[in-house]
């Protein structure tokens, strides 16, 4: 157990929550503050820092149960607004997912594919409070006699809405350029030929997991901002990867851990949970998510402090070496210089675009921030961090979408 | 025939005289009703085409092999700010920075209409289905 200046426990920030009494700051607010006074006194001062992230999360998702019909169903295949959804649950449970197009998407056969509507758009309209139309077709049982049920929903009418994403929240990310002849669409949008533009989808300093790189303060049961509600991290994302190479900060130099996450759908809103059409590559959903950073100690604070200028992300080609799984990197940028708008590769000057939303990701630390200083929101502790070693040697590099 | 069209100049055609040509070799009569052109940029001009004894379709087959498009005239292209979240994705392949992120703090795109040219780029590119063009 390392000796700290500055001890705090859960218990203690959630007593000043409640009396309206907790210092909470965003995760750019507490860089300067760090700088400035240093981490002992920081972390004395400030409670809590709140971070904010909005960009596809293709690994998201909804459990939706519809309601018993009359007579009863047993749902086999179910379709929302076209889409379908994944029934093999249950009566009526399904499992929506963001990145399902609708049945009669024309896909990549016209190239580029524009994949206007599928399941990320279907949660979008379903928290909007628009209604969505639901066909389930069954094979018919003797208690479940009924063959097809067609209704319209609504979120309001539904008797339990949960989303759950099994993946979401990076831990850095690549920045995606294209070293071939021919634009590419890809999950990091369009990147043109000899590397015209580099696209990157962190938002850097405020992005929740480069606050907190081992995960001291993270864990099952961790409260979070999610899709404009509360949730909560229920499990290590899939393909948590937490033995990436790191920089001497401890903020990994490659994508690395991830958080699953859940929450009440109805509680959440469309300004933080909208569908994603990628051109040429497919729909997604656009998650906003924020988590809470206790400054439980010094360390806490100085991680806390981290700057663009200290974290790096890879750069990949998406022409060539990632559709072949070469492993190769090109180099590391920092985000600071990502977030300058150029970066200079092989001697030329090339744009950078972020495809997550630094305009909205500090929307979610703000909120975060007023919702805890209001005493609405408190701390979760987790029951158990998330790991931070892994059982079997990890690669340096791996297709992460 | 008269008739509304958007010519779109590539960048190395914004220095040629097209509009002269329209007039003097083919006798068509142009009326310039809008027209941004900037060096190193696409050139866009809104015109009303009159044919008027002139010969219309060598006309279109004049500016067909000279690399300048023609289209009908779209009223123009919008955003929907309520669906805009500011992801930049459209900075990059518009090419008259009528999207841009003028200040680099707060990165917010903002959209100039007057720099518009109607190109359509970033309508397929906006993940977030914010740009519209509208037909008249
Ligand atoms: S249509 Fe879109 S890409 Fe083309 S100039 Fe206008 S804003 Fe830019
Ligand atoms: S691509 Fe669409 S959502 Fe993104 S900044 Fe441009 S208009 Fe806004």
């Amino acid at each position: 157990m390392a000796n700290f200046q500055v001890n705090k426990t859960y218990q203690e920030i959630n007593e000043k929550i409640k009396q309206g009494k907790a210092v909470v700051v965003t995760a750019e607010e507490i860089i300067d503050i760090v700088r400035r006074k240093g981490e002992v006194a920081a972390a004395r001062e400030v409670d809590v820092v709140t971070t904010g992230t909005f960009s596809p999360m293709c690994s998201s998702g909804a459990f939706l149960n519809f309601g018993h019909a009359k007579p009863p169903i047993k749902a086999s295949a179910v379709k929302l607004n076209n889409v379908p959804a994944y029934a093999g649950l249950a009566a009526v449970d399904v499992y929506i997912g963001a990145t399902e197009p609708a049945a009669d998407d024309p896909l990549n056969k016209v190239y580029p594919g524009e994949f206007k509507y599928g399941g990320g758009h279907v949660i979008q309209d379903l928290v909007a409070g628009r209604t969505v139309h639901l066909v389930a077709d069954a094979y018919g049982t003797d208690c479940y006699p009924n063959k097809r049920l067609e209704k319209d929903i609504t979120l309001k009418d539904l008797p339990n809405a949960v989303l759950c994403n099994p993946r979401n929240c990076y831990q850095n990310y690549n920045c995606a350029v294209n070293l071939s002849n021919r634009t590419i669409y890809t999950y990091m949008g369009p990147l043109k030929p000899r590397a015209a533009n580099a696209n990157y989808c962190t938002a850097g300093e405020l992005s929740p997991l480069f606050n907190d790189p081992y995960y001291r303060t993270i864990g099952i049961g961790t409260r979070i901002f999610l899709g404009g509600g509360v949730g909560y991290v229920v499990f290590p994302g899939t393909q948590h990867h937490p033995g990436r190479p790191r920089g001497e900060n401890g903020v990994p130099l490659a994508p690395a851990g991830t958080l699953m996450v859940l929450g009440d759908m109805k509680k959440m809103s469309p300004r933080f949970l909208v569908g994603v059409s990628l051109l040429g590559y497919g729909c997604s959903l656009a998650v906003g998510l924020g988590v809470p950073i206790p400054l439980l100690n010094e360390e806490m604070a100085r991680f806390c402090g981290v700057a663009d200028e200290d974290i790096f992300a890879p750069i990949v080609d998406y022409g060539t070496d990632y559709p072949a799984g070469t492993g190769r990197i090109l180099g590391q940028v920092s985000y600071a210089t990502l977030k300058s708008g150029k970066m200079i590769l092989d001697g030329n000057e090339i744009v950078t675009v972020p495809l997550s939303s630094l305009v909205r990701a500090r929307e979610i630390a703000l909120l975060l921030k007023e919702w805890i200083e209001q005493g609405r929101f408190l701390l979760g502790e987790p029951v158990e961090l998330l790991p931070t070693g892994e059982e079997k040697p990890v690669p340096s590099f791996s297709h992460e979408s | 025939m008269q008739k509304k069209v958007v010519l779109n100049f590539p960048p190395h055609l914004i220095d040629q005289p097209i509009t002269y040509r329209l007039i003097k070799d083919f006798g068509l009569v142009v009326n310039i009703l809008r027209a941004r052109i900037s060096p190193r940029e696409w050139g866009r001009m809104v015109v009303e085409l009159a044919e008027d004894g002139g010969r219309w379709q060598d006309a279109m087959d004049f500016l067909a092999d000279t690399g300048v498009e023609v289209e009908p005239l779209a009223r123009e292209v919008l955003r929907h700010e309520e669906r805009c979240i500011h992801c930049t994705a459209c900075v990059s392949p518009c090419p008259t920075k009528a999207l841009d992120v003028p200040d680099r703090q707060t990165m917010t795109v903002v959209f100039d209409r007057e720099r518009c040219i109607a190109c359509e780029l970033c309508l397929k590119v906006c993940p977030y289905q914010a740009m519209e063009i509208l037909f008249e």
